[in-house]
């Protein structure tokens, strides 16, 4: 009785005497809070005080290059869009309501591709067209497509599979036909899933960077590229900033819109519990769901398979000697490369081990303070605000802050794990929040009448839940930090250059052996990151059932 | 003795703006005394339990435990022991661990501890499972567990939280000879909060109804 009223309020009340001690909360949101302020929020306030002067702004507004640049981001991000919503109905029909041999090898599919990383997705899309279509728009549109239908396929299918079958048979029962139940009955129950899938696939797509450095070949450019260009390659900051600022109103203006949108349109169906699928039985459905797990099984494998294909080509054959001539600065004798692809890899390693290690602490840290702290949810807000930041954004912000004395840190080799670290926290509290968040506050109370301290209670009942999540977060910590090159397109050094920065300057070249090295290491980063991935979802599943 | 003056309670809820649970109620236990407290549900017996143990805190009113005025105590120093409904045993300890965790709080060596332990596994009638993951016993187990955990540390006082609720009629009615047994032997101070007259009546020297303590 009255558990609802007096549920979990007492270590958190202001003045109750079982409240956490303050020197522990204070420990705890600390050093997230301080990073967070320090390497976050600092640099976007540098960047929205460039990027808002007035000079700089009449300057970049006035260029019609300016307009063309955004003309062709958001068009190519609507059409992308629209076009990952055609192409993952289909599938997210079949996967939601057939059960069918191999139909989790497709949906784990859809996600290894969906968390390799951009340059990865763009290499293979690169890999498998025809040089005519290389570097074409077809190119940009189709690494969208096969990078996002992951999104689409598990937000819509994740409400299909528990849509009541029953609602569709009333409408047929009243008279309507197939498609009119579709169109009268399924679609809206599935507009607020369709409409959410549709604003994340737009934001990937409308930030796209990766993707366009390999595919765009220079002639189209999106904001996101943009930036990167006129910082990096002109040295404009003030008209990079004036684009980032504009990128950030157009992006919040798209999110705000879609949670409108959704509240909007929002129904209170009652879903069902467990989701029903059956086997297909007429001949048509079984042509159907045989044609789609093929489709997408095709469109997404071959891409990859083209990449290791590509590998190991040569004028001359096929041979090993992307492979073998990796460690060598030298390739032939004459030829130096200004990159070294071995190299890259150790550094992304070294990057990775530092990424990991500060976004586990923090994150770790954060979970706690979220989950003890009475406005936890601020924090908890707070740090969710770089997953809506483009990694480029953050990127150029602490480029353009830390150049200082007594800040200039660009010369440090660990200001490039801090920026992965900021990209990879959110990741990190999300995957151990709902674990702590789900302790019983009973639990807390019981050690309570046995005797323990408020902190004693907490560390002994709340803490030990942490350490699966948290290994869990590591491993996509890890992921994350291996295949980023928004922030790191800034943030790397020529001698300190990643994986996924070799990979466009090798195939940004002309020469087989290049090109075939850059494919090379692109199978490498793609191995390792599904991996890591596949280990990390292994460690929650385990935590889930035990 | 625990001594409770004049406690009352209000929620601040959505719809009906506040609702008193627990208007000046008053309530006295004697030591070695058990006390069956009745009540409807939502007569809010569970929140005085709360209040007695420094989970929740009261308006106004204050909790007296041998001649002390605790109302401002923090729990882990009043000595009250609780045996929650749904037990709340640590589901990364396992028996013996879940049992000494108070003694551990209380700082008593390992060696103490341990006798403890088996002491009060005996007298809960569950020796040979001190090992075992508190995640696999049975319904009956894990009450028993729940009950050998409170009295432990030897609590002035013990709160069961309606302790017998949702087992099935005949692990029930056994529990309930077993429970007046073991509180008998082990002199306990208790408050029982349950909706079950006849439990109340088996277990209880003496039965309060909540709607007459205020």
């Amino acid at each position: 009785m009255d558990r609802h009223l007096d549920r979990g309020d007492a270590a958190l009340s202001d003045r109750h005497p079982n409240r956490l001690p303050a020197w522990l909360l204070v420990a705890l949101v600390g050093p997230p809070m301080a990073f967070a302020i320090v390497f976050y929020a600092w640099p976007l306030a540098t960047l929205l005080a460039k990027g808002l002067g007035p000079g700089a702004i009449a300057d970049v507004l006035g260029r019609s290059q300016t307009w063309d640049v955004v003309w062709f981001t958001s068009w190519q991000a609507v059409v992308s869009t629209a076009l990952t919503i055609v192409l993952g109905i289909v599938p997210a029909y079949v996967c939601a309501r057939f059960q069918f041999r191999g139909r989790r090898a497709v949906l784990g599919l859809l996600t290894a591709v969906f968390v390799l990383p951009t340059v990865v997705v763009g290499a293979a899309i690169l890999a498998v067209l025809p040089d005519s279509l290389d570097r074409s728009i077809w190119a940009v549109l189709g690494a969208h497509v096969v990078f996002n239908l992951a999104v689409v396929v598990r937000t819509v299918g994740a409400v299909w599979e528990h849509l009541p079958p029953d609602l569709e048979a009333a409408a047929a029962t009243l008279g309507a036909s197939p498609l009119q139940v579709a169109r009268h009955v399924t679609l809206p129950l599935l507009r607020p899933a369709i409409t959410a899938a549709a604003a994340i696939v737009f934001l990937f797509t409308f930030t796209s960077f990766g993707v366009i450095r390999i595919l765009g070949g220079g002639a189209r450019t999106t904001i996101e590229v943009e930036v990167w260009r006129r910082a990096t390659q002109l040295g404009e900051i003030d008209a990079a900033a004036v684009l980032s600022v504009l990128q950030l109103i157009i992006v919040g203006g798209a999110v705000g819109w879609s949670v409108w949108s959704q509240r909007r349109h929002g129904h209170a169906i009652a879903l069902r519990p467990r989701a029903v699928r059956r086997k297909a039985r007429t001949l048509g459905e079984r042509r159907l769901v045989v044609a789609t797990a093929a489709g997408v099984s095709g469109l997404l494998v071959v891409p990859l398979l083209a990449l290791g294909e590509r590998s190991v080509r040569t004028p001359d054959g096929y041979s090993w000697t992307g492979w073998t001539t990796m460690g060598r600065a030298e390739v032939r004798r004459g030829v130096r490369l200004g990159t070294n692809p071995l190299a890259a890899l150790v550094n992304s390693l070294e990057a990775m081990a530092v990424a990991t290690t500060l976004s586990v602490a923090i994150g770790g840290l954060a979970t706690l303070a979220v989950a003890a702290a009475r406005r936890g949810r601020w924090l908890d807000t707070g740090l969710m605000l770089p997953l809506g930041t483009s990694a480029v954004t953050i990127g150029f912000g602490m480029l353009i802050t830390f150049d200082t004395a007594p800040v200039d840190w660009r010369a440090s080799s660990w200001l490039l794990p801090v920026g992965h670290a900021l990209i990879a926290v959110p990741f990190v509290v999300r995957s151990a929040i709902g674990v702590l968040r789900a302790v019983d506050p009973r639990l807390v109370e019981a050690a309570a009448t046995l005797g323990a301290t408020p902190a004693r209670a907490w560390a002994s009942v709340t803490l030990p839940h942490l350490w699966r999540p948290l290994a869990t977060g590591a491993g996509l910590a890890a992921a994350i930090s291996l295949g980023e090159f928004g922030a790191t397109s800034f943030l790397s050094r020529r001698t300190t250059e990643t994986l996924p920065i070799a990979i466009e300057r090798l195939l940004g070249r002309t020469g087989s052996i290049l090109q075939a090295q850059g494919y090379a290491l692109a199978v490498i980063l793609a191995a390792v990151t599904i991996a890591l991935v596949m280990l990390s979802e292994l460690v929650r599943d385990r935590a889930r059932r035990s | 003795m625990l001594d409770v003056r004049d406690i009352t309670v209000s929620f601040s809820s959505d719809s009906a703006g506040s609702v008193v649970v627990l208007d000046g109620v008053s309530l006295r236990v004697q030591p070695s005394e058990i006390v069956g407290l009745l009540g409807p549900s939502g007569s809010g017996k569970s929140t005085l339990l709360r209040v007695v143990a420094g989970l929740h805190r009261p308006d106004s009113g204050h909790v007296w435990l041998d001649g002390r005025d605790v109302t401002d105590v923090p729990t882990h120093r009043r000595g009250v022991g609780m045996v929650f409904q749904d037990e709340q045993l640590f589901p990364h300890r396992s028996v013996a661990q879940n049992i000494e965790f108070g003694l551990r709080m209380a700082g008593q060596p390992q060696a103490q501890r341990h006798r403890r332990v088996a002491e009060v596994l005996a007298l809960v009638g569950l020796e040979g499972v001190r090992r075992r993951p508190v995640t696999n016993l049975s319904g009956g187990e894990r009450k028993r567990v729940a009950l050998a955990r409170s009295l432990a540390p030897d609590p002035r006082v013990l709160l069961l939280d309606e302790p017998l609720t949702g087992l099935d009629r005949v692990l029930h009615d056994r529990l309930v000879v077993d429970l007046t047994s073991i509180l008998r032997a082990a002199d306990t101070t208790a408050l029982l909060v349950t909706h079950d007259r006849d439990e109340a009546a088996a277990i209880a020297d003496r039965i309060v109804e909540i709607a007459d303590l205020s």
